[in-house]
């Protein structure tokens, strides 16, 4: 499956290569119409290069641009998985005690004949939309409505899958009031013990506590160019270099990239992008994405609820230590 | 064109599971908290209220402001030794020391930051965890210690929380935890973050088995520590005019553009909000802590 290369994109920084070449292409493409001639042989050289310096472009990213693409306003976000992949979605709102956190979207989902519940970040796609989310930041009542609604699907026997896309839980006085933290700390602690598999994908920003508090699964995997941090790179470079110039040497530092993590055992699995990030060919993006959650469930509904239940807890146990530098208690 | 990815954006809201914290040591939830050792001398500010405190007056009233009653951030030794009997604390797992997977470095490497808190300090790391007893009730007890890297939570730090959990899910004994800290060690990076995961583990099969805990939330409890294993006990007790929050103040601020209101984020605000379940007194702590722990009695008996 493949796509043509989209022209529409805001181009990142370390874009500017593939801009130039796209506009090349552009420009000839004018001309072929406008002057009749036959050049599809130039077009076609110029297409191969257009495919190589993406391909040069995105082979080494450092980790701020993988930061870069993560945000990338063409992204692929929850939205879109929802409209484009799902084969059906009911949405369900609210924590049904104060709030329906717009933030988090929740709600029954079919992927093929696959039924699950679906737990995901929203962000927007317009200025307006965005804000209307609060750019993916939850309130502790979008945590309160994620883990009622995975209690249903434990009900329910459904799976679980969770889209992360958060630049972090929300820092605001309401939250504070409501019990920011708690509310995190109180689905970590569930997701322990909900007897049905869980799926967590970061596809695009995984900002510290506020992406954790959907993100216990059974198998977390991340996009190629999504981002999971303990701290965002800025709030990283202004206290630890007390420079926010510092930002991109913080990225680095805090290995919070795709293959990082998953060198540390910190991830179960990277999912790749198309060739120049998967805003370039978000519907290939999603189908891999897709793909990845389809086998993974199938994997898990495999296993009986105990053995799952005790993998989690081991999974998470373990978590990236070296082996035998930890006591056992038994 | 995206201007906003041109440069690290500036104005967009700092996010972080160790926020209030970072480096930790230093920054922690604001100026305030800056010096969490006692300035040497005969005599020192509150730094509450200002008032000037003749020092063994201070230490003797477990370092409590006689003026304003405000509770000073207490090390993780004096802890100890306030709230359980006399020469009853067995420590397990003191020899678990900090690594610095990510050879993190900023202005000064993470791995030397260790290397000198462990010689000031005296310790491995920011938990101090074994065996104990309150008035004769045998506990397994957990204390962050502000004064090592602003009792951030690392990889150790996580380790030992589930460690303490374990072993009072095996031993049969109520777990009592008293916090202090900045949240998640960024030196440490995701390790760090998947800490709050690690530890809610431990508490979830030590919930499963019946187990009982205690949470005591003290000056200042922030960040990832917050936001996993200290809100989620069975029942959290807080110091008065602790800060306990998920962000730091200034993040807030920042963020929100707006002063904060007044007792923001402080114990008595927390309670006012039903966020925790009761205040207590330093020079009470023990005989509150007795007394719920003789109601749990049926909880570990089992």
């Amino acid at each position: 499956m493949s796509e043509a290369p989209r022209t529409d994109l805001a181009y990142l920084p370390f874009e500017r290569r593939i801009q130039e070449v796209e506009k090349q292409l552009a420009e000839l493409e004018q001309i072929s119409v406008r002057t009749k001639l036959d050049i599809s042989s130039e077009l076609e050289a110029l297409r191969t290069k257009l495919q190589q310096t993406i391909g040069d472009t995105y082979r080494d990213l450092s980790a701020w641009e993988r930061v870069c693409v993560a945000r990338h306003d063409k992204r692929p976000i929850a939205l879109d998985y929802i409209e484009k992949v799902c084969d059906e979605f009911i949405e369900l709102h609210g924590d049904k005690v104060f709030a329906d956190d717009k933030a988090i979207v929740t709600g029954l989902a079919r992927l093929d004949t696959r039924r699950f519940l679906l737990v995901a970040h929203r962000k927007g796609r317009t200025t307006k939309e965005r804000m209307a989310y609060n750019f993916g930041c939850a309130h502790p009542e979008g945590y309160r409505k994620a883990l009622r609604k995975m209690r249903l699907a434990e009900k329910l026997h459904l799976p679980i899958v969770c889209l992360i896309n958060t630049p972090g839980a929300y820092p605001g006085i309401g939250a504070e009031e409501r019990g920011q933290a708690a509310a995190i700390a109180e689905n970590i602690l569930q997701m322990f013990s909900l007897k049905t598999p869980i799926v967590a994908v970061v596809i695009g920003e995984g900002g510290s506590g506020g992406a954790l508090g959907i993100g216990v699964g059974d198998r977390v995997y991340m996009m190629e160019h999504s981002y999971y941090s303990v701290i965002s790179p800025e709030g990283c470079a202004a206290i630890l270099w007390k420079d926010g110039a510092k930002t991109p040497d913080a990225a680095e530092a805090l290995k919070l990239t795709a293959p990082d993590l998953a060198a540390m055992g910190l991830i179960d699995g990277i999912i790749a992008e198309p060739a120049g990030g998967a805003h370039r060919a978000p519907m290939v993006a999603m189908q891999a994405v897709k793909r990845q959650i389809l086998t993974a469930l199938d994997e898990l509904e495999a296993l009986p609820v105990e053995t799952l239940l005790h993998q989690r807890r081991e999974k998470y146990r373990r978590a990236g230590a070296l082996p035998g530098r930890f006591p056992v208690v038994t | 064109m995206s201007p906003d990815f041109a440069q690290p954006p500036s104005d967009r809201p700092v996010h972080a599971a160790g926020e209030a914290a970072g480096d930790p040591a230093q920054e922690a939830a604001g100026a305030r908290w800056k010096k969490k050792e006692l300035p040497s001398g005969l005599w020192l500010k509150c730094e509450s209220c200002a008032a000037t405190i003749y020092r063994k007056e201070l230490e003797e009233k477990g370092r409590v402001c006689p003026a304003c009653d405000f509770h000073f951030t207490l090390p993780g030794r004096e802890r100890i030794k306030l709230v359980l009997d006399p020469e009853s604390f067995d420590e397990r797992f003191a020899d678990l020391g900090a690594m610095d997977r990510l050879r993190f470095n900023d202005s000064t490497p993470y791995a030397d930051k260790i290397k000198r808190t462990e010689s000031k300090t005296g310790q491995k790391e920011a938990l101090l965890c074994g065996f104990g007893s309150i008035e004769g009730r045998k506990i397994v007890i957990a204390v962050l210690d502000f004064s090592f890297l602003g009792g951030s939570m690392g990889e150790v730090v996580g380790e030992k929380i589930s460690l303490a959990a374990d072993l009072a899910r095996t031993h049969k004994l109520p777990l009592v935890i008293f916090t202090s800290s900045g949240g998640a060690r960024m030196h440490e990076g995701m390790l760090s973050l998947l800490q709050m995961a690690k530890t809610s583990a431990a508490l979830a099969s030590l919930n499963e088995a019946g187990g009982y805990s205690i949470c005591v939330l003290t000056n200042p409890t922030t960040g990832g520590v917050t936001a996993s294993f200290a809100s989620v006990c069975d029942v959290t007790l807080a110091e008065p005019g602790a800060l306990i929050g998920f962000a730091g103040p200034r993040v807030i601020a920042s963020t929100i553009k707006q002063e904060l209101p007044p007792g923001f984020q402080r114990a008595e605000f927390l309670l006012e909000k039903g966020q925790v379940d009761k205040i207590v007194r330093r020079s009470e702590m023990r005989s509150m802590l007795a007394k719920l722990l003789d109601f749990g009695a049926g909880a570990t008996a089992s």
